[in-house]
């Protein structure tokens, strides 16, 4: 398989005899962008709880490349290079906004090795860059406390993207932003994929609608419809379950 | 040293150097106190024997109170047992001490302390072995608190203790230890504990050279911790120690072992607060397991809330000015002392969360 695709195949969870998914397929090709969309506990987080080793599946295949995620715990998920962000942000307070860029960097990880660092000027351009991406080079010095809401959820995205991920996992970025927030988040989410992939979960629609790239929609644990969001709103099933209610 | 503390004002830099200056301040004062102590009693300048000698205890309770500053204001770990390790330091120097006295003893044992002849013991315990050697004693001064702190640590940070569960486990570790060291047969001389010190490194204890030259070991290790504790908390170490305090589960996902940082922090922090107990024990003449009763622990964790957690300067400020109160108190009224220091807790934690040093940042952005 393709490196960087993601597949899952007939993937079922069951928890004490219900199905949060109930035989998913879904192929992620390497750079795209991906939104998924469904109603409450149609089980979009446990779709990510599953690619991330959270949650093992019942049946079904899991892979990303050639690599069975199923039988991988998730630090070595991680260490692949599928990176999460979580719905309720945590960046750390008490330090700057290049500080907690840093703390992601990729670097020895080991008390001795953060006593000695010394930031190398190739790091130090990467931190800039990943600042400058997610629309924060004016604040670099100012501490994670006093960032917006909108903000902190860009700094952890940007501490993602510190990690080098090959795979970007993004649930319900929007939540709680400003208009002009969410619209900033859309730009920052179609720049950063393509050289990775995205797979962002959310509710808003019309943030969908900006990031301008194919939706899936859930349903009940399974894929409901796949296409454009013209597609998918205009799909009758869509508009039963989801849209119309 | 990362570029990026330039970016990281925490101080408005007219306050910032109000504080260097105060810093310099004291050390000046204190690296003089001996030197006016030679002053004529009459000349305005003098230093009495009893400021010497009461802020040289100073110096080593500021010692501890950096080294509890270093596990809780920064990386989170409340520690109520730390007078334990500060004890363990001083009982080795303590032990070591007791060796030089050699046959000067009440009973003239040529190599037995007083007390083990008292007990009818005929061979030195193997444990005492080696104490003869200063650098020895030293080290164990540093080791043993260090071992202690690496084994508790490791059982609790790996099983995930924190909060107030593993402040409740180092302070029965103190506890269990005053117990131990109370008995007569463990071989640190009971409730006595020991005390009649004849002379340390070829020096005679109880002369004004003496203290003069204990008083600037003081001054030296302490300065010496407050340089290290500065490039440590500077360090990426030291950010990642904040990280941890603040959200430990997200510094895991990072990909950090949160244990080992943890472990390495506790540890260090136990060395120093024994290097502390190992100063403190000389210039006192005396140790005895009271130093290892739990309220000494609070209490010490009190200068720091006082000073203000998460700085170095305010452990120091809190080290001393509790103490200072204390000294002050106590002469006149010492039933009060304990009420005092509730009170002193108390008011600090409602008013003060950031404590003397949160005085002068305040206004600050946060
Ligand atoms: N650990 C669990 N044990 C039992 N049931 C669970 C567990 N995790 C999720 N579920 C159930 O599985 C279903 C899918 O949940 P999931 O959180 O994946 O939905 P979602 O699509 O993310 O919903 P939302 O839009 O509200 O975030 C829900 O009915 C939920 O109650
Ligand atoms: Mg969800």
């Amino acid at each position: 398989m393709k490196a960087g695709t993601l597949y899952l195949d007939g993937v079922s969870v069951v928890f004490d005899g219900f199905r949060a998914l109930n035989s998913l397929s879904l192929v992620i090709e390497p750079g795209e962008l991906r939104a998924i969309i469904g109603p409450n506990g149609a089980g979009k987080t446990t779709m990510m709880d599953i690619i991330t080793g959270k949650t093992r599946p019942t049946a079904g295949t899991v892979q990303f490349g050639d690599h069975d995620l199923t039988r991988m715990d998730e630090a070595a998920i991680a260490e692949l290079g599928i990176g999460r962000k979580f719905q309720k942000p945590t960046v750390f307070d008490a330090l700057t906004v290049f500080e907690n860029l840093e703390l992601a960097l990729k670097a020895p990880r080991d008390p001795w090795s953060c006593l000695r660092w010394v930031l190398p000027p190739a790091a130090r351009r990467r931190i800039e860059a990943t600042l400058a991406e997610i629309g924060l080079a004016d604040r670099a010095g100012a501490r994670a406390a006093i960032l917006s809401h909108g903000q902190r959820q860009w700094l952890e995205i940007g501490m993602l993207l510190m990690q080098e991920p090959q795979l970007l996992l993004v649930d319900e970025p929007v939540a709680g932003m400003t208009d002009q927030e969410t619209e900033h988040t859309a730009a920052l989410l179609r720049r950063i994929a393509g050289q990775r992939s995205v797979v962002v979960v959310e509710h808003d629609l019309e943030f969908v609608r900006a990031l301008g790239e194919k939706v899936t929609v859930l349903c009940e644990g399974a894929v409901l419809s796949e296409g454009s969001i013209d597609r998918v709103q205009n799909d009758p099933r869509v508009i039963e379950v989801y849209l119309g209610r | 040293m990362s570029a990026t503390t330039a970016e990281t004002p925490r101080l408005r830099p007219t306050r910032a150097l109000i504080l260097r200056g105060l810093l310099l301040a004291g050390l000046l004062i204190l690296a003089l106190l001996p030197l006016l102590n030679r002053l004529p009693p009459d000349h305005a300048l003098h230093a009495s024997d009893f400021i010497v000698s009461v802020s040289g205890k100073w110096m080593c309770y500021a010692m501890l109170a950096l080294a509890i500053d270093l596990a809780w204001g920064y990386a989170g770990i409340l520690s109520l047992g730390h007078g334990a390790f500060f004890a363990l330091g001083g009982y080795a120097i303590g032990m070591h001490l007791m060796r030089l006295i050699g046959p000067r003893g009440v009973y003239g044992h040529p190599v037995l302390p007083d007390f083990m002849v008292f007990l009818g013991w005929t061979e030195l315990p193997w444990y005492w072995w080696g104490f003869q050697f200063f650098p020895f004693a030293l080290l164990m001064a540093l080791a043993v608190p260090g071992l202690l702190a690496g084994l508790l640590g490791w059982l609790a940070f790996r099983s995930r203790i924190t909060g107030v569960y593993l402040s409740i486990i180092t302070q029965a570790m103190t506890y269990a230890l005053m117990l131990a060291f109370f008995r007569n047969d463990m071989g640190f001389g009971g409730n006595n504990g020991f005390t009649d010190f004849k002379e340390l490194l070829g020096m005679k204890l109880n002369t004004a050279g003496a203290r003069a030259a204990l008083f600037y070991a003081a001054l030296l290790s302490l300065s010496g911790a407050v340089l290290l504790c500065r490039h440590l908390t500077r360090s990426k170490l030291g950010r990642v120690l904040v990280a941890v305090r603040d959200a430990e589960s997200r510094v895991r996902f990072l990909g950090y072992s949160t244990v080992s940082v943890k472990l390495s922090v506790f540890v260090l922090s136990a060395m120093l607060a024994g290097l502390g107990g190992a100063l403190y024990v000389p210039l006192v003449g005396i140790i005895n397991p009271g130093e290892f009763s739990p309220g000494n622990s609070i209490e010490a964790v009190i200068w720091v809330a006082v000073g203000g957690r998460g700085t170095l300067v305010g452990a120091l400020l809190g080290a001393f000015s509790v103490n200072a109160v204390k000294t002050w108190l106590t002469s006149f009224a010492p039933d009060l002392w304990l009420f005092a220091l509730g009170g002193l807790f108390v008011a600090v934690t409602l008013f003060l969360p950031r404590g003397l040093i949160g005085l002068m940042r305040k206004g600050e952005e946060r």
